[in-house]
């Protein structure tokens, strides 16, 4: 089929499972650590808010093939032998933290003053306040931007290719030298980012129209 | 016996603005109290300072016998005591209206479930909108919601309530559901104090009508006072606002 075996095509499909595998770690990582930034970056207190926005900084300001590398032999210098999964799934963590600390800090300030206020007259406590009133109107605002910054994660899960990590950008690389089809493998490898990235891409348009209904 | 409200002097700036320029007033239990004058004047500030939304930078406020600002006030407590209704009535969207109405008191008088949903039901019944307990904010009128709000408030059981130009976000045919439930809760005897720029409603719920004019009590008395001023700016502002 396409000039290449079944057994080519399943090399480059299983790749792209790893590459699904890594961009869950990303997101469920990122998760865990960036709704800590956010709400750091959205506290009162002015240091909480410094560390936060030195993190974002740092991570933004440097490309993810070199968080990549960084990550992945400064483990082995610490003398931890990780698999290139484990690296490149801490790399993406940190990667898409600092972007969705960003993305959920600017959606619980969308949420209007006047929500904390009215919640503020009726007594309730500070974590009362965000957890019950601010907290599920910023969830509902940040479900687009987040859905489409998946996009950005699968795409980006790519550079762990760097540090060797067996995705579908590496799988392609591979079955390339040993096919000689550079223009047909990576087309194919690009055909099936793309029926990853797409539906993705569809569910942040719906979602974001919904949301502008409402 | 002391006044539920009672500011002496009271000062507030803004940066370099001085919008309160000392305050004196007292609010007695059972009163209603409204603030009338121009935009700019002061009043919703003053009502502000009173559930310790905005803080004074001098003089005294005393409210429900607490004196406020000196550093020690349980803000908490207070908020127990006083309840406020803003303009834009600012309920919780994501939240159904009984729900609206019962997270204070679930969260901060932990009240139990049932409880709660009873105190729902007593206090939509008390603005007329037991049939809408299940709805969201977004299914609801202008009035209607503002209505909700009242109830929101009244669910903490407060003995002040502060009403800050409640209907002035309203379509004019919406004014007086909202206006109305206000009378009902004066008439029961709940001190108030309101601003507001509906004037004939003002000359028939207030027991004191505060005239404020560049952050200061400018002019005061009962209902009469508007018929016959005092001042050329009070003058001015019931001629050119009626």
């Amino acid at each position: 089929m396409l000039g290449l075996t079944i057994d080519q095509l399943l090399f480059l499909v299983r790749g792209a499972g790893w590459t699904l595998v890594l961009s869950l770690l990303g997101f469920v990582g990122g998760t865990i650590l960036g709704l800590p930034v956010a709400l750091a970056r959205s506290s009162k207190l002015r240091a909480l808010r410094m560390v936060a926005s030195a993190y974002v900084q740092l991570i933004q300001g440097i490309p993810l093939p070199v968080i990549m590398f960084v990550v992945y032999f400064g483990l082995s210098i610490g003398g931890f032998e990780v698999p290139a999964l484990v690296a490149a799934g801490l790399a993406m963590t940190a990667y898409s933290s600092a972007y969705l600390g960003e993305i959920w800090k600017g959606c619980i300030q969308s949420v209007p003053k006047t929500q904390w206020e009215a919640a503020e007259c009726l007594a309730l406590t500070g974590t009362q306040r965000f957890v019950h009133v601010i907290l599920p109107q910023a969830l509902k605002i940040a479900v687009p931007p987040t859905v489409g910054f998946l996009v950005q994660i699968v795409k980006n899960t790519s550079y762990s290719v760097v540090i060797g990590f067996f995705d579908l950008t590496y799988s392609a690389k591979v079955l390339n030298n040993s096919t000689y089809k550079p223009f047909l493998v990576f087309s194919i490898a690009a055909a099936l980012y793309f029926v990853i990235c797409y539906p993705l891409s569809l569910l942040a348009g719906r979602f974001e129209r919904k949301l502008k209904r409402v | 016996m002391e006044p539920m409200v009672r500011f002496q002097d009271v000062h507030k700036s803004f940066g370099a603005v001085e919008v309160l320029k000392g305050i004196t007033l007292d609010v007695p239990r059972g009163d209603v109290v409204v603030l009338v004058g121009r935009s700019g004047s002061g009043k919703s500030t003053a009502l502000r300072c009173i559930n310790g939304l905005e803080t004074v930078n001098g003089g005294e406020l005393h409210v429900c016998g607490e004196k406020l600002h000196d550093g020690k006030t349980d803000l908490r407590k207070l908020r127990q005591e006083v309840g406020i209704v803003f303009q834009s009535y600012n309920l919780f969207p994501h939240l159904t209206v009984e729900q609206n109405v019962t997270l204070a008191p679930r969260k901060v008088m932990k009240v139990g479930a049932k409880e709660a949903k009873e105190l729902a039901a007593h206090v939509l019944a008390q603005v007329g909108l037991s049939e809408k307990a299940q709805s969201y904010p977004e299914q609801l009128s202008g009035g209607q919601q503002q209505r909700v709000a009242i109830a929101r408030s009244l669910a903490m059981k407060p003995k002040l309530m502060l009403f800050d130009e409640v209907t002035s976000a309203l379509d004019p045919e919406l004014t007086g559901e909202v206006l109305r439930v206000i009378e009902r809760l004066a008439k029961d005897g709940m001190t108030m104090v309101l601003v507001t720029h509906e004037m004939g409603f003002a000359r028939g719920v207030a027991d004191q009508i505060v005239f404020m004019h560049h952050g200061k009590v400018w002019e005061r008395g009962g209902a009469e006072m508007l018929r016959a001023p005092q001042t050329a700016e009070l003058q001015q502002f019931v001629a050119t606002d009626l």
